[in-house]
C-alpha cells in the first residue's frame, strides 16, 4: 500500500528522472562492478562503431602500408623509418592499434548478430513448444536436446564447412561473416529456447492467459503480446552473457582458421596471426589483440551477471 | 505471570527510501494454556511480530525499540546462538503451508527423532517412543506405518498434524501458529482447529494463532488483538470484542464479515483509514443495453457434463489414465439469477466454470446459452457471439492482469478485439468505465503493480464489463482480498447484478459469502453435484447429509456484534 501512496506522490516527475529513481537503476549504482564493466563495454563499443575515425592508420588499405614498418615495437620509433607505433606493428607493418579496432569491429557485429539471431529462433520456438505443447513441444525440444549432445563449436564448423561448401568460391570472402554468424547462431539457439519455454510454460497457467483466452484472442496474439513481455527478463540476461559466448566463439573459429577471412580480421584472427611470432619476440603483435578480447568478453559476461543478480527479485 | 509478554515492541525495516515501521508500539501476553488471537489484514504487522519472538526477523528488519519477555527472561536482542537453543526448544512455530515446512526428503520418523535428540537429548529408542505417541496423540491413525512415510505421502490435513506433532515434540512453553488453517479446506480446518484447541489445554502451553479470518478467531481463542498498520487498536477476551467491538476499525472488521445465518443487503461501508472509492453503477447503468430478464426463461442448460484429465501419458490409447474431474454435471441457470458453486478443492467447480468459459473443451455433454449451442468450440461465428455475452472475473488479482500491460491497453483489448468500437472512442469507454469502478480515469496510464489488491479486483472487473456482457463468471472473485476488501468487492458485485440485470455464476468455497450473493445454490462433491437449492433453503434445511456436514464446519460467528448490519427480508 506505502507502494501506491508514492507512485501517486511522485506523479509528476519526468520520464527520466523516475528511471534514474528506479530500483534497477539505484542497483546499477551500488554495484561498482557494473558500472566498471558498463564503462568498458561502452569504451570499446564506441572505439569499434568510430573505428575508421580513431585509427591512426587504416591498415587494409595497401596504399598507407610501408613493409619497412614490420615488427615495430610498442611505443619506440622504427629503425627504418623513424615511426613510432602505439601498440606497435606487425609483419606486414600495420599498426596493431589500428587493426585492433577494425577487428573489434568485426567481433562485436558477429557476435552480436549471432546473438540477435539465436534469440529470435530461440524465443520464436520456445514460445510455441510451451504453448501448443504435445508433439509439437517434443518435435522442437527433442531436437534441441540432439543438438546439446554436440559441443556448439563443432556445430558451428560443421556449419561453416557446408556454407563454405555450396557457395561459389568468388563470394567466399564476402559471405565468410554471414556464414558465421549463422553458424554462432545455430548453435546457440537451444538455450534461449529452454528458458523461454520453461518461462512460458508458468506464464501459460496464469489467469491472465486465460482471460485473454475468454476474450477470444488467438494463440498468437496471445504468445506475443500477453506471454512474451513477461518473459522477457531471463531472456535478457542470457542474451548478454550469450554475446560474450558468441564473440569466443567468433575468435575460436576465426582463430582456428574458418572463421574470419585475412581480408577482414577479427580479433580471433588477428591472434592467430599474432601466435605465431609469440617466441620469435614479437609479443605484442597477440597481447594486445588478446587483452582486448579478454576485456570485451570479460565485461560483458559481469555486466551479465549483475544484470542476472539485478533482475531476481529473490537475490535482492 | 504470563508466560510471554510483549512490551511496546516497535519493529521497523529500513528501505532505502523510508523507513517502514511494521510493528508499532505493541503489547500483548500470552498465558499458559490461552489461545491469543492476533487479527488483522494484510500489512497489519501480525506475521511480523511472530517472527520478532521467534527472532526470525529478515533482513534487514529490526527490533527498534520494546522488549519480549519469556517465563521472565528477556528474549528480544539475546545474542544469535542463545536464540537458537530457545527455539524449537521454548517457541516453536507452525506455518501456513505444510508442504513446504517439512523436509521431503526425510521420512517423518526422521524428522521428529532429530528434533528431539537435538534439544532433549535421550537415546534413540527413547525419542522413537515419543514420536510415536506424538504422532498418536495428534491424531494420524496407524502411526507405526505412517511414521516410516514421506511427507508427500501425507494429505494436506494430515501433513500439517504432523507439523504440530514436530512443534510439539520438545515441550515448547509457546507455540506461534501463523495462518495454520489458511491453505486447507473447512472441513479439514475445524479438525486441526480442535486439535490445536485440545493441545494447548492439555499441555498447557500458550498459542499465539495469527490469522486474518475471523470466524478462526471467533471460534477457536480466548483472547484477542485486533492490528490495524502496526499498531495495536484493541485487545481483550474474544467474546468481549467480537461481541462489543469498541474501536471504529474492529467494528469496521466485524460488519465486513458475511454471516452464514443472515443475509444482508449490502454490507455496510463503514470506512476506516479513507479506504473507500466510490462505485458508479448508475452512470454504468444509463448507457447499458436494456435486458429483458425473464425469470422464467434459462439462460443456461448445462447438460451431463464432463471432464476428464489425462494423469498418466501414453502413446497408445489403452495405456492412458484419465481423472474424473468433472462428472455428468447438470443445471440450469435463469437470466437474471446469481447461481452459486459450493464445494471443497478438488470437486470440480472450477472447472465447470472454465468449460463454460469455453476456456476447456467438453468432453461429454452439452452447454447452451439462450437456445444457442456453445460447447462446440470448433463453430467461429457462435463462439465470436458467445464471447461477447459472457466474461469472468478470477480468483487472484495478482495474476489474472497482465504485469507488463498498462491498465488502459488491459481494459480496452477486449473492445478492440471484438471491434465494438474505433479510434478514440476506445479512449473514451476505457476512461469511463475505470472512472465507473472507482479507480479514476488517470488510472489507465499505470501498471497493474501500482495498485492494490482491490483496486486490481476493480481493474479486471471494468475489463469484464467492457464488451457489455450479459453473464459474469465469478470464480473466487473475493477469496484472496481482505474481509473489508471482500464486502467492498460484494456489494459492485450485488450492484452490478441488481443495476444491470446481468446473470452470474458465482464459484466460492465460502458458504457464508454464498449466502450473501447467491438465489440458488448447487453444492459439488468429487465432479458431482450432490444438491441443488435455493439458497436460503439450503442453509435452513440441507437435503443431503454432505451439505449437512459442510455447514455443521462452517465457524458459526454467532458472537459477533450485528451492529450496524442492514438485514435483508426472506
Amino acid at each position: 500500500m506505502s507502494d501506491t501512496m508514492e507512485t501517486q506522490k511522485a506523479a509528476p516527475k519526468t520520464r527520466m528522472a523516475k528511471l534514474w529513481d528506479s530500483d534497477f537503476a539505484w542497483s546499477f549504482r551500488h554495484s561498482p562492478v557494473a558500472v566498471i564493466a558498463s564503462l568498458i563495454v561502452v569504451i570499446l563499443v564506441l572505439a569499434a562503431i568510430f573505428a575508421p575515425l580513431i585509427a591512426p592508420y587504416n591498415p587494409f588499405d595497401p596504399a598507407t602500408l610501408n613493409l619497412m614498418n614490420g615488427f615495430t615495437p610498442p611505443g619506440t620509433p622504427n629503425a627504418f623509418t623513424q615511426e613510432t607505433f602505439l601498440l606497435g606493428t606487425d609483419d606486414q607493418g600495420r599498426d596493431v592499434f589500428s587493426t585492433i579496432l577494425y577487428g573489434l569491429r568485426i567481433s562485436l557485429f558477429v557476435g552480436a548478430s549471432a546473438v540477435l539471431l539465436a534469440l529470435i529462433i530461440g524465443v520464436v520456438l520456445g514460445l510455441i513448444a510451451a504453448y501448443f505443447g504435445g508433439w509439437v513441444e517434443t518435435l522442437i525440444m527433442r531436437i534441441a536436446d540432439v543438438q546439446l549432445t554436440f559441443p556448439a563449436i563443432l556445430v558451428a564448423m560443421l556449419i561453416f564447412g557446408i556454407a563454405k561448401g555450396i557457395t561459389p568460391p568468388e563470394y567466399r570472402n564476402e559471405m565468410a561473416i554471414y556464414v558465421l554468424i549463422i553458424a554462432i547462431a545455430l548453435s546457440d539457439w537451444v538455450q534461449f529456447a529452454r528458458v523461454v519455454r520453461g518461462a512460458a510454460l508458468v506464464e501459460k497457467n496464469k489467469e491472465y492467459v486465460q482471460a485473454a483466452r475468454l476474450i477470444g484472442r488467438g494463440s498468437f496474439p496471445i504468445m506475443f503480446r500477453h506471454i512474451l513481455p513477461n518473459v522477457l527478463s531471463p531472456v535478457l540476461v542470457i542474451a548478454t552473457i550469450s554475446l560474450a559466448l558468441a564473440i569466443i566463439a567468433e575468435a575460436t573459429l576465426s582463430f582456428l582458421g574458418v572463421g574470419a577471412p585475412p581480408t577482414q580480421p577479427s580479433l580471433g584472427t588477428l591472434i592467430r596471426i599474432g601466435q605465431g611470432f609469440l617466441f620469435s619476440g614479437e609479443w605484442w603483435i597477440l597481447f594486445f589483440p588478446a587483452c582486448t578480447l579478454l576485456a570485451l568478453a570479460l565485461a560483458v559476461n559481469l555486466l551479465g551477471d549483475w544484470l542476472r543478480d539485478a533482475l531476481n527479485p529473490k537475490l535482492r | 505471570m504470563s508466560l510471554l509478554t510483549i512490551q511496546d515492541l516497535t519493529v521497523e525495516f529500513p528501505t532505502r527510501r523510508q523507513l517502514f515501521t511494521a510493528v508499532d508500539h505493541a503489547s500483548l501476553s500470552v498465558e499458559p494454556g490461552e489461545i491469543h488471537g492476533l487479527v488483522g489484514e494484510s500489512g497489519a504487522g501480525k506475521s511480523t511480530i511472530g517472527a520478532a519472538v521467534m527472532g526470525l526477523l529478515e533482513r534487514p528488519g529490526r527490533i527498534a525499540s520494546g522488549q519480549i519477555k519469556l517465563g521472565g527472561d528477556q528474549i528480544s536482542g539475546i545474542d544469535a546462538e542463545a536464540m537458537r537453543e530457545l527455539r524449537g526448544k521454548k517457541i516453536s512455530m507452525i506455518f501456513q503451508d505444510p508442504l513446504t515446512s517439512l523436509n521431503p526428503l526425510f521420512t517423518v520418523r526422521e524428522q521428529l527423532v532429530e528434533t528431539i535428540q537435538t534439544h532433549l537429548g535421550g537415546s534413540e529408542a527413547e525419542a522413537n517412543k515419543r514420536a510415536r505417541d506424538l504422532i498418536d496423540r495428534v491424531g494420524i491413525p496407524d502411526p507405526d506405518t505412517r511414521l516410516d512415510q514421506y511427507p508427500h505421502q501425507f494429505s494436506g490435513g494430515m501433513r500439517q498434524r504432523v507439523v504440530i506433532a514436530l512443534a510439539l515434540c520438545t515441550e515448547p512453553d509457546v507455540i506461534i501458529a501463523d495462518e495454520p488453517t489458511t491453505a486447507l479446506d473447512v472441513s479439514v480446518q475445524a479438525q486441526i482447529l480442535d486439535l490445536i484447541k485440545e493441545l494447548a489445554q492439555e499441555r498447557q502451553v500458550g498459542v499465539i494463532l495469527i490469522t486474518h479470518d475471523m470466524g478462526v478467531i471467533a471460534d477457536t481463542t480466548d483472547r484477542v488483538t485486533v492490528m490495524y498498520a502496526g499498531k495495536v487498536v484493541e485487545s481483550g477476551t474474544t467474546a468481549q470484542v467480537m461481541g462489543q467491538p469498541q474501536h471504529e476499525y474492529t467494528r469496521s472488521l466485524i460488519a465486513a464479515v458475511p454471516r452464514p445465518t443472515l443475509k444482508l443487503h449490502r454490507f455496510p461501508q463503514i470506512s476506516y483509514g479513507g479506504r473507500e472509492t466510490r462505485f458508479a453503477v448508475e452512470d454504468m447503468a444509463r448507457h447499458w443495453p436494456k435486458v429483458n430478464n425473464d425469470a422464467s426463461k434459462q439462460l443456461f442448460e448445462i447438460r451431463n457434463l464432463t471432464k476428464k484429465f489425462l494423469q498418466k501419458r501414453g502413446l497408445l490409447p489403452w495405456d492412458r489414465t484419465y481423472f474424473t474431474a468433472v462428472d455428468d454435471v447438470s443445471f440450469d441457470i435463469r437470466a437474471g439469477e446469481v447461481f452459486g458453486v459450493v464445494g471443497e478443492s478438488g470437486s470440480g467447480k472450477s472447472t465447470v466454470a472454465r468449460m463454460i468459459a469455453g476456456l476447456y473443451p467438453v468432453d461429454g455433454g452439452s452447454i447452451t446459452f439462450d437456445g444457442q449451442l456453445v460447447s462446440d468450440l470448433g463453430n467461429r461465428a457462435v463462439q465470436d457471439e458467445y464471447r461477447k455475452n459472457i466474461q469472468m472475473i478470477f480468483q487472484d488479482p495478482y495474476s489474472s492482469l497482465n504485469p507488463r500491460m498498462r491498465v488502459d491497453e488491459i481494459v480496452a483489448e477486449p473492445i478492440r478485439h471484438h471491434r465494438l468500437m474505433a479510434g478514440s472512442d476506445i479512449r473514451r469507454r476505457v476512461d469511463e468505465l475505470l472512472d465507473q469502478v472507482g479507480l479514476g480515469s488517470g488510472a489507465g496510464l499505470k501498471y497493474p503493480h501500482e495498485f492494490s489488491g482491490g483496486q486490481r479486483q476493480r481493474i479486471s472487473i471494468a475489463r469484464a464489463l467492457a464488451t457489455q456482457p450479459r453473464f459474469l463468471i465469478c470464480d473466487e472473485p473475493t477469496s484472496a482480498l481482505d474481509v473489508s476488501i471482500q464486502a467492498q468487492i460484494l456489494n459492485i458485485l450485488k450492484d452490478l447484478q441488481e443495476h444491470l440485470g446481468l446473470t452470474m455464476l458465482f464459484i466460492s468455497h465460502d458458504l457464508p459469502v454464498v449466502r450473501q450473493m447467491c438465489d440458488r445454490v448447487a453444492v459439488m462433491k468429487q465432479g458431482q453435484i450432490v444438491e441443488t437449492q435455493d439458497t436460503s433453503d439450503l442453509f435452513l434445511r440441507p437435503k443431503t447429509e454432505y451439505a449437512q456436514e459442510l455447514l455443521r464446519l462452517m465457524p458459526k460467528l454467532d458472537d459477533l456484534s450485528t451492529d450496524g448490519l442492514g438485514v435483508e427480508e426472506e
